[in-house]
């Protein structure tokens, strides 16, 4: 069905329930109860899954498949976002045309950065798409931010203002919409003491994640894709059997950073403002993270990873010290303080401590990443050997 | 003129004269034979030949055409495929991949933009790489992954891949080195048959004289970067010239 054969168009669906049922899932406590903190079936959240999804299936394809480590990608993503704020400046609310743009723009930058990045490889690729992404950030932040040419206004970031000209506004609506439809109106549906959220943002944003994850599925089984692999175990040998490597890097370059820019123009899209610091280091390191966690060059390794960052940078540093205590209050006073104590650090702001140690212990014990992890388990429980379930999946660390 | 043409090549690796005026003439449809000792210069002769290397000075052309300053892809394109010394194959593909890739190349030449389209369609290209595989007896193996496999299966597919590219000039630097017994003479079988029914002209470097006076139209013996001696193979296992070569080689 639809191009795929059988095994991988039932991780499609799988992928395509998950994500639609994800509204269920995500928000397995009752509203009430002292779990429902770990609830992650909101609008903001759901989004923001779905969004740094696409963001690192499209890493995926140039690192999990290449082995080629940009250390830059964020900056894609922030010229997607700045793209369609200025759309909705200058057009309307609708998001389609936004989008659009942050595609072309953001494939265009991609190009022109990809082209000069690639005339080196390995570590001095990634520090050259970390120098290009710095020199963007500080454009973004200062140099394109003047009173006589605004592009990025600074400091304050990109919003739509009334004075904007917006001229295909009409009667239309004033937030971010498609074709009338807002982004942010949100269906509740009560059912005994769960309540479940279903945001028009999050379903669009999902439909534009199954899109990039089925785009990314026919890429790795293509030949293009094939060659990309390719050279990830053996650039000599590829060039000694007539393949150019450069333009096909070259692609996988633009490939991913469209994207990052379709992500950006999402992140716009749900909330219509861009800042520069969408296009900091720690951003272009997050998308590196989220692809290694999940599983680089596995197909869902990357939206695994994104979901788990993006769940502990939201839940986990939510847990502060009075949560911590009424979990504990049913304990003698001294053990209660203790545990709170013990605990205490890893959670709160600290959650950046628990996200560095899992990171560690996946990349020592579980090399290829979550989807690795799985398997294993899977394995386990139903006694079966299927290592290579995912032909793809390539447990080894890129070089 | 033959269908590869070397003239005053020369190329020194600091103080090392790796090659001195090389001229050679390989003849279309035969196989031309290099030997020599170790460090004579023959690997390095090969490197000028795929575009690894930039000779100082001469020329190389190939059907008539300069082939140098040409990219190493734009050689294999116009006909010319390279076994290495060390098996270079992809070694985390399985043994069907490997041979898949070079079969698109051969196809669809040196860059193909076809993201969307699907390997499981590709029929032609299967039944070619499954042919190919049974050419050199590797049907068994075809999803054994690359890397795991003895050296000499590495070298198999080495081979696999530059035939299955039907190119007009194969280059083979030490092609059986690393196989055991059966396999070498499979391999002396497999390039015979090669020669006889696709007549591709070969060049082959090789330390065993069983290979090189099986298959060798014509043998050149290099030595110290510069050919002493060029003749059929009947005349060159007594030319005084090359016995010495090869014990002056040994003292070294
Ligand atoms: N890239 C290089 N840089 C410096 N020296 C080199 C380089 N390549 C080869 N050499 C030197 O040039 C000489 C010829 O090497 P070459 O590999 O061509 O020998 P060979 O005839 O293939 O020997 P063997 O039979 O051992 O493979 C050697 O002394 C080698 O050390
Ligand atoms: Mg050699």
């Amino acid at each position: 069905m639809f191009g795929l054969d059988k095994v991988d168009t039932r991780t499609f669906l799988f992928v395509v329930a998950i994500t639609l049922l994800a509204p269920f899932i995500l928000n397995p406590f009752p509203s009430e109860s002292a779990l429902a903190q770990f609830n992650a079936g909101y609008p903001d959240l759901m989004q923001r899954f779905v969004i740094f999804g696409i963001f690192a299936i499209g890493f995926n394809i140039l690192f999990g498949l290449t082995g080629y480590l940009s250390f830059g990608h964020a900056a894609f993503l922030g010229v997607g976002s700045y793209a369609a704020v200025w759309m909705f400046k200058l057009l309307s609310f609708n998001i389609v045309p936004a989008i659009a743009l942050s595609i072309i723009v953001a494939g265009l930058f991609s190009l022109v950065i990809g082209y000069i990045c690639l005339r080196r490889s390995g570590i001095y690729f990634s520090i050259l798409t970390l120098a290009f992404a710095q020199m963007s950030f500080a454009m973004a932040y200062s140099v394109l931010s003047n009173p006589s040419f605004n592009l990025t206004n600074g400091e304050t970031g990109l919003q739509v203002y009334a004075s904007d000209p917006q001229y295909l506004k009409g009667n239309g609506p004033d937030n971010t919409h498609l074709f009338g439809l807002e982004m942010n109106s949100t269906a509740t549906l009560e059912i005994g003491a769960w309540a479940f959220q279903f945001n028009i943002g999050f379903y669009v944003c999902a439909a534009f994640m199954i899109a990039a994850f089925y785009i990314a599925m026919r890429i790795f089984r293509s030949p293009f894709g094939l060659m990309l692999r390719a050279i990830k175990t053996n650039q000599t040998r590829l060039n000694y059997t007539g393949l150019n490597s450069r333009p096909y890097m070259l692609a996988a370059f633009v490939i991913s950073g469209m994207y990052a820019g379709l992500a950006g123009g999402l992140l716009a899209a749900t909330d219509p403002l861009a800042g520069a610091e969408r296009m900091q280091w720690t951003a272009s390191g997050e998308v590196v993270l989220m692809t290694i966690l999940g599983g680089a060059g596995t197909l869902l390794g990357p939206v695994l990873g994104a979901a788990f960052i993006k769940y502990f940078e939201n839940i986990f540093s939510k847990i502060n010290d009075t949560v911590l205590h009424t979990w504990f209050s049913f304990m003698p006073e001294s053990i209660e303080n203790f545990l709170v104590a013990i605990i205490y650090p890893f959670v709160g702001k600290g959650w950046h401590l628990t996200l560095g140690l899992m990171f560690m212990l996946i990349v020592i014990f579980l090399p290829g990443g979550l989807v690795d992890g799985g398997m294993r388990i899977w394995n386990r429980i139903t006694g079966k050997n299927r290592t290579q379930a995912d032909p793809v999946a390539d447990p080894k660390p890129a070089e | 003129m033959g269908i590869l043409e070397i003239k005053d090549i020369n190329k020194r690796f600091g103080g090392l004269q790796a090659l001195g005026d090389v001229n050679l003439s390989v003849e279309e449809g035969t196989v031309h034979a290099i030997i020599g000792p170790n460090g004579a210069g023959k690997s390095t002769l090969l490197n000028v030949l795929v575009g690894k290397l930039e000779p100082d000075t001469g020329s190389v052309t190939f059907e008539g055409r300069s082939i140098l300053g040409l990219k190493p892809h734009q050689i294999n394109q116009l006909g010319i495929s390279r076994v290495f010394q060390t098996p270079e194959i992809f070694s985390t593909l399985s043994v069907f991949e490997n041979v898949m890739i070079a079969c698109f190349a051969k196809r669809d030449g040196a860059f193909q933009l076809n993201p969307l389209a699907s390997i499981s369609n590709e029929k032609d290209i299967h039944e070619k790489v499954e042919q190919m595989l049974l050419d050199v007896n590797m049907a068994d193996k075809r999803n054994d992954i690359a890397a795991s496999m003895s050296r000499g299966d590495k070298r198999r597919l080495e081979m696999a891949m530059c035939l299955a590219q039907d190119p007009k000039l194969l280059l083979l630097d030490e092609p059986t080195a690393g196989m055991a017994r059966a396999d070498t003479n499979n391999t002396i079988e497999l390039l015979k048959e090669i020669e006889e029914k696709r007549g591709i002209t070969m060049v082959i470097i090789e330390h065993d004289m069983h290979v090189v006076f099986s298959l060798a139209n014509k043998i050149t013996v290099l030595a110290q970067g510069t050919p002493i001696v060029e003749d059929v193979p009947s005349k060159i296992k007594g030319n005084p010239k090359v016995q010495e070569a090869y014990l002056g080689g040994a003292h070294e």
